[in-house]
């Protein structure tokens, strides 16, 4: 029963995002940018939620794997001179999108498998020395525009493609937590040693989480190039992961829902909160303590989860 | 043949040796069990067999394979499953979960749900809490849980650690006669680690007493329970 809803909530999205592209030209663009962002977010803090919320690993370098998308993408379609409207968009974006996710998830594996085997707070300071590296790297090759940027990347990205990839990357990730296979990375966030004992690989599972994560936010970087058409490293810094991880928090680990809800939230409130200039970003920061002072569990989450060790211990003899 | 035999097995945390050489071997359909005071290195002892620590030297051998240091996933895989000290459930997850976590490497869903039927006949409360999650039972509902979790991988052996740590005495009465149940019914070998060596020896066909990461005195159940100075150190006689 639950596949066939999750079946249905996909078919609704994508029908729903195919429509919505007909009211692109209607709409005010600024409000319309802010829908496209709710739409790529929605995606980063869907992917990053399996990795912290579902697999229990703190990572810290969503923004980089973005990155390595958003780049990936803009160079095949940049060097296959596609333009917006050509009948080739709509394959070649495709392809461009499955690779975006393929060369982050190859990177999800390469920082995955070393640093993995790191634990809380060490491993969240590894990705985001990673995510920093990624940036550095970007920063200085010529070919991606170094510093400078890199522009010119055809605006193939719509309502279409990204929210139907939103609604494909929580379904999956639904149908994936509901299994016995993902019950697996539960069980690893619960108890790694107890998980190793019931026969889980635990290194295999967190890998497997890392590298899912990694495609995903591969994805939603390529659907942010081509939409932004314009590319600089600043946009990838260890700020970007910072608010994809608040966006996870906020929601609730391990809250699909209230993932989804959160990052819709936190798109729009800094943007609301223009109204108020210079007071801003303290607002929205204030909101945010607020949030976690009264809201520890997440926005949108009934119950609280039990943390790692809560359950009774003793020392081993 | 001996089910598992352990030889000559040693484990050091860093500096610390925990296990200087202990060698032990299990009868198949038996229930063995393992005393000794704290920091004797009972739980090292498991934690070895199991995969989840390295041993620096010696062998485990499971029915006639040698199983040393494989990584604990593969162990369970063979036929060993642990329900390790401090009972380690998924708190986070349904009791129905947890005890499907159990069969994680098996794929008959069949079998698997006649396994779960098998769990909750045996331990009943457990069936009430089906849907609550493991976090919220009590120590002995979470223990009853460890052990159903460890035995719905099907395994030819147990590993119980401390199965009445920080339970009431009513109810370590009924985990120890479940564990007989186990051992009687469904042919499972277990071998028992305990500091309840009274409950222990009473259920156990043999015995090994570990003192400081060696094995002190071994010796059919009854016998040691009769040995004077067992009696003084861990009975609890003057």
């Amino acid at each position: 029963m639950r596949l066939d809803r999750s079946v249905i909530f996909l078919a609704v999205a994508v029908l729903a995002s195919a429509l919505a592209t007909l009211f692109e030209k209607s709409i005010n663009p600024y409000y319309f940018q802010i829908i496209i962002y709710i739409g790529i977010n929605i995606i980063l803090a869907s992917s990053l939620n399996l990795i912290n919320g579902f697999a229990g690993q703190f990572s810290l370098g969503h923004a980089g794997f973005m990155a390595v998308g958003a780049y990936t993408a803009a160079v095949i379609t940049t060097s296959l001179g596609v333009t917006r409207g050509s009948i080739f968009a709509i394959p070649v974006l495709a392809l461009a999108l499955l690779l975006a996710g393929l060369m982050a998830s190859i990177f999800g594996l390469i920082v995955g498998i070393p640093s993995l085997r790191l634990k809380g707070d060490y491993l969240a300071i590894t990705t985001l020395g990673f995510g920093e590296i990624i940036r550095v790297i970007v920063q200085n090759l010529d070919f991606l525009g170094a510093a400078r940027g890199f522009t010119g990347i055809p605006k193939l990205a719509n309502s279409f493609w990204v929210f139907s990839t939103a609604a494909l990357v929580i379904f999956l990730i639904y149908n994936l937590v509901n299994s016995t296979y993902g019950k697996a990375f539960l069980a690893v966030r619960d108890d790694e040693i107890a998980a190793e004992a019931v026969g889980i690989s635990s290194t295999r599972i967190k890998v497997v989480a890392f590298v899912t994560g990694a495609f995903f936010a591969g994805v939603a970087g390529g659907l942010y190039g081509h939409f932004v058409t314009y590319l600089n490293p600043m946009q990838f810094s260890f700020l970007k992961s910072f608010e994809i991880v608040v966006m996870v928090i906020i929601g609730g680990m391990g809250s699909i829902i209230g993932v989804i809800l959160s990052a819709t939230l936190l798109t729009i409130l800094p943007e609301a909160l223009r109204t108020v200039s210079q007071y801003r970003m303290v607002i929205y920061s204030l909101l945010l303590v607020i949030i976690m002072l009264t809201r520890p569990q997440g926005l949108f989450v009934r119950r609280r989860l039990f943390k790692r060790g809560s359950t009774p211990k003793t020392e081993i003899s | 043949m001996s089910l598992l035999e352990i030889r000559n097995l040693q484990v050091k945390y860093g500096a610390i040796t925990a296990l200087k050489g202990v060698s032990i071997s299990v009868e198949p359909g038996q229930i063995v069990t393992m005393i000794g005071a704290n920091g004797a290195g009972k739980s090292t002892l498991l934690r070895a067999v199991s995969g989840l620590i390295k041993a620096c030297a010696g062998n485990v051998v499971f029915e006639g394979v040698d199983i040393t240091n494989l990584p604990a996933h593969r162990v369970v895989a063979l036929g060993i499953s642990h329900a390790p000290e401090g009972r380690m459930i998924f708190a986070n997850l349904s009791v129905r979960e947890n005890l499907e976590m159990g069969a994680y490497p098996r794929a008959n869903k069949g079998e698997i749900g006649h396994d779960l039927e098998r769990v909750f006949s045996l331990f009943p409360r457990l069936k009430e809490r089906f849907k609550q999650s493991g976090g919220t039972l009590s120590g002995g509902e979470q223990q009853m849980l460890a052990i159903g979790r460890a035995m719905m991988a099907r395994p030819r052996m147990l590993l119980l650690d401390e199965p009445s740590l920080g339970i009431g005495p009513i109810l370590v009465k009924a985990i120890f006669e479940t564990i007989v149940e186990i051992n009687r019914e469904l042919g499972m070998t277990i071998l028992l680690v305990e500091q309840n060596a009274h409950q222990a020896l009473k259920i156990a066909q043999y015995g090994y007493v570990l003192e400081t990461g060696h094995i002190a005195l071994e010796g059919s159940a009854g016998d040691i329970a009769r040995n004077e100075q067992i009696r003084k150190a861990y009975l609890g006689e003057a």
